[in-house]
């Protein structure tokens, strides 16, 4: 199973070595990692080339990786039903950067990209219809990167007076609180109270 | 055919038409749940349709994100509520994969038991609501019927009808008792005379056809252009079926054939649907015969399951392992793997990405209802208006997958 994928990278990597920074096999499956500016040629040619056949988008979908300069990770899945085999496609971007689209070469994407634009901020260039997909209309941010609170800035309700539906700043009876078991053995980095004075006396 | 393009007034030589949108939802019951589609007529022919999806809408992939892999199992229930477990399966099915957990042999038959009622559970619901849109009443209720009698094996195996989280990483939560087992059984020796039943209503029925053939045809390359898996593939005579082509689970031991249509219209994915909930029958008899020559573990022990109830009484270790476990949760080591399974809608799969602390650094859900509304556009256009309902129906769209 994974000599055939090996395989199947190498053969890639041999036929668009200008595309092509890097492939693993991983848990069965393959990964190859691609310039952004060559992926829509990169796609054409694994949907187009008789030993690839990719010719199914199956998801795209993206990462956020915020310590990272090249902060995103945008991830596409494609699957060939004529050879029966998975391929991961990943691409590096940073924040500002323009991804190509993907639409020309398989429609599908469409959405895939809107949602990823939704959800992470980032631009796809040659997109035709670049709008939100899944937040309500007239949102703001973006729900999926990490520095995005899960409790999001504002809530929604029906004001009785006003007869219409009012849009607030979110308010929490109690503050979402986020568990930290790293256990105080295995070297939890925050300082417990009362913890410094034993640090001082140590010296 | 539509009488619009090209039209002008024989009186008067000229005319102007003036095409109308109209919003097709997002209460609407023909909808399948909230969607809103604006749609631009002419006439009657549908010109541009674009759904807006998100009203149901829930963040489930960020949520995940602060919970733990447990924690996680359920909201994969309110994903597609129509089939939960098979939702559950591709979460398992992508732990298991990365901390390389073996699932005992019974509780994988009980995987593949449940997640066939569960394709039954939502070709009962599809076949008969999408005749429910074009106009028959009586296959929803008689299909209901059955759908009730499968959602008390659900509750018989886990305790609650829809929102099971039976299944858990490592196998499933608990056994089945004997009594269950003949009962599914039982079930499964009469449940090919009610298809009968519904067989008889719809499938020569004069209505029902002229409402569905040659509506919404799927040829193959658009399956490949749009992204399309499951019965949407196999109407149009592709036998592409993951739990045969990339076989997960056990699903290689059982013997069931992969129906496929012809035409890939309405009308022979209704067909694919019908013959698919007989061939599910069939590898529920399989699983029930295993099931009963295979007694043992449906969990397989270590750091991901809890201990047996009865060495808490007695071990400290097993104990401190229940707490940490249901508290901290089992951490996942770092890799990213893509797990998915044969739903009843298409090809669902997970995409989880793990950095080894005990929550999913991202996971995506892709559902394959997400496609398949997506092609709406391409696959409604030029069709009437009423077809539209037919084509949601048998696309087989459910909210809580398509908006997470």
């Amino acid at each position: 199973m994974s000599d055939a994928l090996k395989e199947l990278g190498a053969h890639i990597e041999m036929k668009r070595p200008d595309c092509v920074l890097g492939y693993e096999v991983a848990f069965g499956e393959l990964t190859i990692t691609v310039a952004p500016a060559s992926i829509v040629g990169f796609v054409d040619f694994l949907k187009s080339d008789a030993s690839c056949k990719f010719s199914s988008l199956v998801d795209i979908t993206a990462v956020d990786h915020p310590e990272r300069a090249k902060r995103f990770d945008v991830v596409y899945h494609f699957l060939s039903m004529y050879q029966n085999q998975r391929i991961r496609l990943r691409l590096q971007v940073r924040e500002e950067d323009l991804v190509p689209s993907i639409i020309s070469v398989h429609p599908s994407a469409n959405w895939f990209e809107r949602e990823i634009f939704d959800m992470f901020g980032i631009l796809f260039s040659g997109h035709p219809d670049l709008r939100r997909l899944l937040t309500d209309y007239g949102f703001r941010g973006h729900p999926l990167r990490k520095d995005f609170p899960t409790t999001g800035y504002t809530e929604v309700r029906y004001d009785e007076a006003l007869k219409r539906v009012v849009y607030e700043p979110v308010s929490l009876v109690q503050e979402y609180r986020q568990f930290d078991f790293m256990s105080p053995w295995e070297g939890a980095h925050y300082i417990l109270p009362g913890d410094e004075k034993q640090e001082e006396g140590a010296k | 055919m539509d009488g619009s393009k090209g039209f002008e007034d024989a009186l008067t030589g000229e005319q102007k038409i003036r095409n109308f949108n109209i919003n097709f939802g997002p209460q609407h019951p023909a909808a399948h749940g909230v969607l809103r589609l604006v749609l631009e007529l002419d006439g009657e022919i549908v010109e541009r349709c674009d759904p807006h999806i998100g009203l149901l809408h829930r963040g489930t992939e960020k949520l995940m994100e602060s919970r733990t892999y447990l924690q996680n199992l359920p909201y994969f229930d309110r994903l597609d509520y129509v089939a939960p477990m098979n939702q559950e399966h591709a979460w398992c099915l992508a732990i298991e994969r990365l901390t390389g957990v073996e699932v005992p042999r019974r509780a994988s038959l009980i995987r593949v038991l449940y997640s066939e009622i569960g394709r039954v559970l939502n070709h009962l619901l599809n076949v008969t609501t999408q005749a429910m849109d074009v106009g028959a009443l009586t296959p929803p209720l008689w299909g209901f019927e059955e759908r009730e009698k499968l959602m008390i094996f659900y509750e018989r195996a886990c305790g609650a009808r829809l929102h099971s989280a039976y299944f858990r990483p490592g196998g499933v939560h608990q056994d089945l008792p004997p009594q269950l087992v003949d009962d599914i059984e039982a079930w499964a020796n009469e449940f090919p005379s009610k298809l009968d039943d519904i067989d008889g209503l719809l499938t020569e029925n004069r209505i029902f056809k002229q409402r569905n053939v040659d509506i919404g045809v799927v040829t193959e390359e658009d399956i490949q252009e749009w992204g399309f898996s499951g019965v949407m593939v196999r109407g149009s005579g592709l036998a592409w079926d993951l739990r045969r082509s990339q076989p997960y689970e056990c699903y290689d031991e059982f013997d069931f054939k992969v129906a496929i249509g012809k035409n890939g219209d309405c009308y022979d994915r209704y067909l694919v649907r019908m013959a698919e909930m007989r061939e599910s029958t069939k590898i529920i008899k399989q699983c029930v015969a295993k099931l009963r020559a295979e007694p043992g573990e449906v969990l397989a022990r270590g750091k991901i399951t809890p201990p047996k109830r009865s060495d808490m009484k007695t071990s400290m270790e097993a104990l401190i392992h229940h707490f940490k476990l249901y508290t901290e949760g089992f951490h996942v080591p770092a890799g990213e793997v893509y797990a998915a399974v044969e739903a009843p809608k298409g090809e669902f799969g997970v995409y989880l990405v793990a950095d080894g602390s005990n929550r999913p650094y991202r996971a995506k859900l892709r559902a394959p209802g997400f496609l398949h509304l997506q092609a709406m556009d391409y696959v409604a256009g030029g069709h009437q208006l009423a077809d539209v309902a037919a084509i949601i129906g048998t696309m087989d769209i459910v909210f809580g997958e398509v908006d997470r």
